[in-house]
């Protein structure tokens, strides 16, 4: 059976919904796993940017604008998500 | 060059005919860093261009600071909206750089120590419109600013101008670079406010 995306929106809703810096990524770059909160993050720059603490390697960027937001997770092959709430 | 007004700081909004729309004016100038500022000795420091069919050309300290350069003053705008007027520079233009490399691509990505990277049109790095600078003001160009060289295009947002630039590839398709794969115009035109994808 083929769904189109529609099928992801409950699981989605689930990642997206809460704190996701506890949440744990793995590098792209090194293969480094740790909780999003110990990104190395570098300030003023047009985005945040989170580096890996292991390689400094680019994990995620995120970009503002007054009526958008991009996340872009391609230094990142995973995040894992705790669904105990713990 | 139009007039440059002194005196003002701050977000005060000017209405100099220089300042592009939604910019204001700085008379400091803001560092903006997406990583750790590396620290290139000039001994280990050099500048390539990769042509689309794999030609390389390279220049060390020595060879590139042995090129004729130019001393220019131009007005820089940072997609974060500030604008900085005036501002002198001095650096060797991508006319000189580019004068042996047969290329037929249309667009370049400039890559810099660090792993940054940004996507311009090839006729945006020519005919006067962009340098490898390696001095501001007079002074050799800080770390923390570029140094030891910086790619200049000051038409376009300051994203473009790659600090610690250590190269350009040619591509003959368009590609995004750092910010313009997480949002960012692929152009960045500062007098069309050219600051997000879609804009």
């Amino acid at each position: 059976m083929e769904l189109d995306g529609n099928a992801l929106a409950g699981d989605l809703r689930e990642v997206f919904a809460g704190d996701l810096t506890a949440a744990v990524f793995t590098c792209a770059g090194c293969g480094h796993a740790g909780a999003v909160a110990t990104l190395r993050v570098f300030q003023p720059a047009p985005g945040l940017v989170g580096r890996c603490p292991s390689c400094e390697d680019v994990v995620l960027r995120l970009v503002r604008t007054p009526d958008r937001v991009f996340l872009c997770l391609s230094g990142a092959t995973r995040l894992e998500l705790s669904l105990d709430g713990e | 060059m139009g007039i440059i007004s002194r005196g003002f700081g701050g977000r005060r909004r000017e209405s100099s005919p220089d300042l592009p729309p939604g910019q204001y004016l700085t008379h400091d100038f803001p560092v903006l860093s997406a990583g750790p500022t590396p620290r290139i000795p000039l001994d280990r420091w050099q500048f390539s261009i990769i042509t689309e069919t794999g030609e390389k050309h390279t220049w060390n300290w020595d060879e590139f600071t042995a090129l004729p350069a130019d001393e220019f003053t131009v007005d820089i705008h940072c997609v974060t909206k500030w604008s900085k007027l005036g501002t002198t520079w001095k650096g060797v233009s991508l006319d000189t750089l580019m004068a042996d490399v047969e290329s037929a691509a249309d667009y370049a990505m400039a890559h810099s120590f660090g792993g940054y990277t940004t996507n311009v049109p090839v006729e945006d790095l020519l005919d006067g419109k962009a340098w490898v600078a390696y001095e501001f003001d007079g002074e050799p160009l800080h770390p923390e600013h570029g140094g030891p060289a910086r790619l200049l295009i000051p038409h376009l947002y300051f994203w473009k101008s790659a600090k610690w630039v250590n190269g350009l590839r040619m591509m003959p398709e368009d590609e995004p670079g750092f910010w313009e794969a997480a949002g960012y115009h692929m152009y960045g035109d500062p007098w069309s406010e050219q600051r997000y994808h879609g804009d």
